[in-house]
């Protein structure tokens, strides 16, 4: 391809003290695409994305967002630029409620109406997080704070949709919810990178798809090849 | 009359105190053990300004949120390299170097402090405990108001999880930043009234006993909220009064209480979830923990 893809990741290298948690890691994410990055626990996906969004400070590499470079950019100033992020986990903060989460998440929007217009999109897209928006999102079922993750990164108007892990510590249904909401974002246009343990859920609608393990990509290419190669079913499809 | 009126300024003082601290500590997250400094350097500020340069007294209330407020800038900016535990002991410290200053600079009066304030004219005790009141009432407004603004919502979010905040696009710095400088401006603007309340100022009155007493009636109030810190003060300000054959074991009852309240309920006496009963939708919602 020759556009400038929306984020591009070269030689990313992110050590906790003297361990190394990624190591030459480079990946790109076109504009409208949805690539999965897939391995096994503690393979380096989720530093990956703290690195994209600025949460761990790499100790080389570049990150470029359409084509500028932000790796110095604190966190904050790349939300404004546009990527959101869905954390491992879900995060959201138990002590607000939930119409409090979303406000949080739309925290660098400063015009009211258009947070209030987010608001009826996200409550439009989750009628439940709707129902409850005065509870303290702490008293959410885990299925509900996963919907109020998603809600309150969508609450700043993202291009870009860093998602990490949304199936951990989820039903099965919330888990197939999850995911099938992340489907009709991404058929709106939404450019979507997803790291996920669950192979065959995170590669079934992708565009593409990158393998890491221990730290480095093995593997990448078209999201319907990975499917079929033997080695990434044989690892992580258990065919 | 005049024993109930002397409590009063004490308790509305405590007030004040106690709800500047919970701004940082309650809504913030950040830990201080060093609260008691900014009272003294709101204090001691007010007490050069009179006897030094004449100024009056009501003129050095501006100037010892000023001095508090800068001092309180200075902390937080320190602060904001090292994670909460070592802030706390940052916070000790600089409590300690206040009182130490203050102590051993000859200056500020040395060891005996600075002596000989008095209130204006017109200002007599009932006057002071109405100013002290008012400031109390004030500091329960900036509490109020901050808990509803967009940086009381980005406060109270950096203290459940400071990364998630950091990642929904919110300068987590520049709001602990915000809570360290109005928290301690707060505590140095009840500097002016205790310091012509008791006359004298001297730099040990401020030192690690008093900040600890301040953090136990916030935590035993309950961190986070206004009526947990006015609780907490009045309640904690209260009881060597009313239990006054108590006095010479006011910090083993202290102390005692502060593990109580750890042990039995962790969020203090009217903390965050206080007025919630379990099971019941909308605000008032259950305080149980979400199940996976």
């Amino acid at each position: 391809m020759t556009t400038t893809p929306l984020l591009e990741v070269e030689g990313l290298t992110v050590h906790y003290g003297k361990a190394i948690a990624v190591e030459n890691v480079s990946l790109a994410v076109h504009e409208g695409e949805w690539v999965s990055l897939i391995g096994a626990n503690g393979a380096g996906k989720t530093t990956t994305l703290r690195a994209i969004l600025g949460l761990v400070r790499p100790t080389a590499g570049r990150i470029r967002y359409r084509g500028q470079e932000i790796t110095r950019l604190p966190a904050h100033a790349r939300v404004e630029l546009g990527i959101g992020y869905v954390p491992e986990g879900r995060r959201v903060f138990g002590d607000l409620t939930v119409e409090e989460n979303l406000l949080m998440g739309a925290y660098r929007i400063r015009d009211r109406a258009r947070i209030r217009r987010n608001l009826d999109r996200v409550y439009h897209l989750f009628p439940r997080l709707a129902e409850r928006r005065q509870q303290l999102s702490r008293t959410l079922s885990g299925g509900e704070q996963q919907m109020l993750a998603i809600g309150r990164a969508l609450m700043s108007e993202p291009e870009l949709l860093l998602i990490d892990e949304v199936s951990m510590g989820l039903m099965p249904i919330a888990v197939s919810h999850a995911f099938g909401v992340i489907e009709d974002l991404h058929r709106q246009g939404m450019t979507i990178l997803l790291v996920e343990q669950n192979a065959r859920k995170a590669l079934a609608r992708a565009s593409r798809g990158y393998v890491l393990e221990t730290g480095r990509i093995v593997l990448s290419g078209p999201a319907s090849r990975l499917q079929q190669d033997p080695q990434v079913q044989q690892a992580y499809l258990g065919v | 009359m005049y024993y109930y009126v002397v409590v009063g300024i004490a308790l509305a003082l405590y007030v004040t105190l106690t709800l500047s601290l919970n701004i940082i500590t309650g809504y913030g997250g950040q830990p201080t053990l060093g609260h008691a400094a900014f009272l003294g350097v709101g204090a001691y500020t007010a007490a050069m300004l009179m006897t030094r340069a004449g100024v009056s007294w009501w003129l050095t209330f501006p100037a010892a949120f000023l001095t508090a407020a800068l001092l309180g800038l200075v902390v937080g900016g320190a602060g904001l390299r090292v994670r909460e535990d070592f802030l706390a002991i940052t916070t000790m410290g600089v409590g300690f170097v206040v009182v130490a200053v203050f102590q051993y600079t000859p200056w500020f009066g040395g060891v005996m402090g600075i002596g000989g304030l008095v209130p204006p004219p017109g200002v007599d005790k009932v006057a002071l405990l109405l100013i002290a009141t008012g400031l109390a009432a004030f500091t329960a407004l900036v509490s109020w108001w901050l808990e509803r603004s967009w940086a009381g919502i980005a406060l109270r979010a950096l203290r459940d999880d400071e990364e998630a905040a950091e990642a929904m696009g919110a300068d987590t710095r520049r709001f602990k930043l915000l809570a360290f400088v109005i928290g301690t401006g707060l505590a140095g603007l009840a500097g002016p009234i205790y310091a012509v309340h008791l006359g004298f100022v001297s730099g040990p009155d401020f030192g690690f006993h008093f900040s600890i007493t301040l953090l136990t009636m916030a935590v035993f109030g309950g961190l986070g909220t206004i009526r947990g810190a006015v609780a907490g003060a009045v309640i904690l300000g209260l009881a060597p009064e009313v239990f006054r054959f108590i006095s010479d074991y006011r910090n083993l009852v202290y102390g005692g209480l502060l593990i109580l309240m750890m042990l039995i309920r962790p969020t203090g006496l009217l903390g965050v979830t206080s007025l919630r009963l379990p099971g019941l939708p909308g605000r008032k919602g259950g305080i149980s923990r979400a199940a996976p």
